[in-house]
């Protein structure tokens, strides 16, 4: 078994998407799309693959360590910042193939007049504990 | 009390129930229920027969839940309510329900899920913990595993080798949580070697003994990992040691060679030399031949020229390494540490910080790491 990260990216001037913002689509566009993640959530944890997953505030904050006695510097988000992590969702799967098998569909999810979104999903292996037997 | 005891008793119990006419996976359910009993129950009062306590308790379970379900459905109950005095567990049992949860219809993980519950005894939320899952994901993997094994036939013969495969992910995935993974997997495999006489299996019971008892010296305090030749071998658990060697020296003796007992071979190889630079080598180098003729694995061949490089020098590992799949996991550790041996410092460097990109584990990439690191600032 071995857990993958999801990362649902959001580029609303990039080619990742090709259809408008979220936010100029009918509210029921953005039901059908909301529902379709939960949905996908719990298919997962039916079939006992689901670890968890999150939806993000796209408003970010940038924060850095200042220096000893100071707080930390804070500023952003950056205007050249077009990358935003819009969610995120961990599965554990048998192979690397079915991870690439559910990301395609999460990429599925419909955006305006149902159809698929086709949105670039990021799929990241996490790294996990060091095997016992290893020579 | 020990709280394995109850739980050795599992496999048992549930071939008491489905050979009284319950269904595997009602006969599981019913059996945890009772497990759960005894690990409240038993301290205070221990029963003198704690087999015919867990059959007693599980085939009440198991009546009570089926009248609930009949009650639910609106039926009449059609179990026939048998007097819970029944045969005793049959060694049989306890392998048929191995076969059972590792079973080939089954994914691994699926295979792995439902051998630690039915077979281990253990709960769906240590299973959860254990694999770092939610404990409602776990439930819906173990019970869609019973779903595929449901009309699989509780005495249908089975192969040794795919359960073996099982215990050995096991013990691989080593103890993350609160539950000790490579200690039940060589809780379990010692049970499976009392019920079946197979030398693979001792095979793999040694190979687990060899390589639980340099447990201790794996990890520094820091949880960095102690690679092999590093390890300060007088942290090794001589009593693991004796007991693996003793183990496969009997299934080698048996003259039925499988990868299992060739893996323990080395482990055990490693085991006998006081330091890194007395491992017989050669003899090291003879059991990959033999392992690689049993698997023709990959995996194998790349370890084979770690050990062709202490045998013969490091232009000999190469020289090994360049008939490997350089995608193979760990590939450029393996060149790094043949290239530094053999004085480039600058290309084992640059090697070493290409393996940590490609490390599958946290550990593993910080190490390596520190090599390319300790190179780089010299």
């Amino acid at each position: 078994m071995a857990k993958y990260l999801m990362l649902k990216h959001y580029r609303s001037t990039s080619k990742s998407l090709d259809c408008a913002p979220m936010d100029q689509w009918t509210p029921d566009e953005v039901s059908a799309h909301i529902q379709y993640m939960d949905d996908f959530a719990a298919k997962l944890t039916e079939t006992g693959e689901f670890v968890d997953g999150q939806a993000l505030s796209p408003e970010g904050t940038w924060v850095r360590y200042d220096g000893e006695g100071r707080p930390p510097v804070t500023d952003g988000p950056f205007a050249e910042t077009k990358d935003l992590i819009a969610g995120w969702m961990v599965i554990d799967v048998d192979s690397h193939d079915r991870a690439v098998e559910l990301a395609g569909e999460l990429s599925a999810a419909p955006g305006p007049g149902g159809q698929p979104i086709r949105e670039w999903l990021e799929l990241r292996p996490f790294l996990g504990a060091p095997p016992t037997v290893t020579e | 009390m020990d709280e394995a005891l109850p739980r050795s008793l599992v496999p048992g119990v549930i071939g008491v129930l489905v050979r009284r006419g319950a269904d595997f996976a009602a006969a599981e359910d019913a059996v945890q229920e009772a497990l759960v009993e005894a690990v409240r129950s038993w301290p205070a009062s221990p029963p003198r027969d704690p087999t015919g306590w867990l059959v007693t308790v599980a085939w009440r379970k198991f009546l009570d839940a089926t009248r609930a379900e009949a009650t639910r459905r609106r039926r009449e109950e059609t179990v026939a309510d048998e007097p819970p005095s029944g045969p005793v567990p049959e060694a049989d049992d306890t392998l048929q329900l191995y076969f059972l949860c590792a079973h080939p219809s089954l994914t691994p993980a699926s295979a792995v899920a439902l051998t630690l519950r039915a077979v281990g005894g253990l709960t769906t939320r240590q299973i959860a913990a254990a694999y770092l899952v939610p404990e409602a994901t776990m439930a819906q993997r173990i019970s869609r595993a019973k779903r595929t094994v449901s009309d699989v036939r509780f005495d249908e013969p089975g192969d040794v080798a795919t359960v073996l495969r099982v215990l050995y992910l096991v013990f691989n995935e080593g103890y993350s949580g609160d539950v000790d993974l490579a200690a039940e997997a060589i809780r379990l495999t010692r049970q499976l070697a009392a019920a079946v006489d197979h030398p693979e299996v001792a095979g793999l019971l040694a190979l687990m003994l060899l390589h639980h008892a340099r447990r201790a010296a794996r990890t520094a305090p820091d949880g960095s990992l102690v690679p092999l030749a590093e390890q300060d071998r007088s942290r090794w658990d001589t009593a693991l040691i004796s007991e693996g060697v003793q183990v496969l020296q009997a299934a080698l003796a048996r003259d039925r060679l499988g990868e299992y007992q060739a893996q323990a071979a080395i482990a055990a190889l490693h085991a006998d030399a006081r330091s890194a630079a007395e491992t017989d080598w050669v003899q090291v180098v003879e059991w990959y031949d033999e392992l690689l003729r049993l698997t023709g694995s990959p995996v194998v061949q790349l370890n084979r020229a770690v050990a062709v490089g202490e045998a013969d020098g490091p232009r000999a590992g190469l020289a090994a390494l360049a008939s490997v799949d350089a995608s193979v996991p760990r590939f450029a550790a393996v060149q790094a540490y043949l290239h530094e041996k053999d004085g480039d410092r600058t290309t084992a460097a640059r090697l070493y910080a290409e393996a940590a990109t490609r490390a599958g584990n946290a550990a593993e990439r910080d190490h390596l790491t520190r090599q390319a690191a300790r190179l780089n600032s010299r």
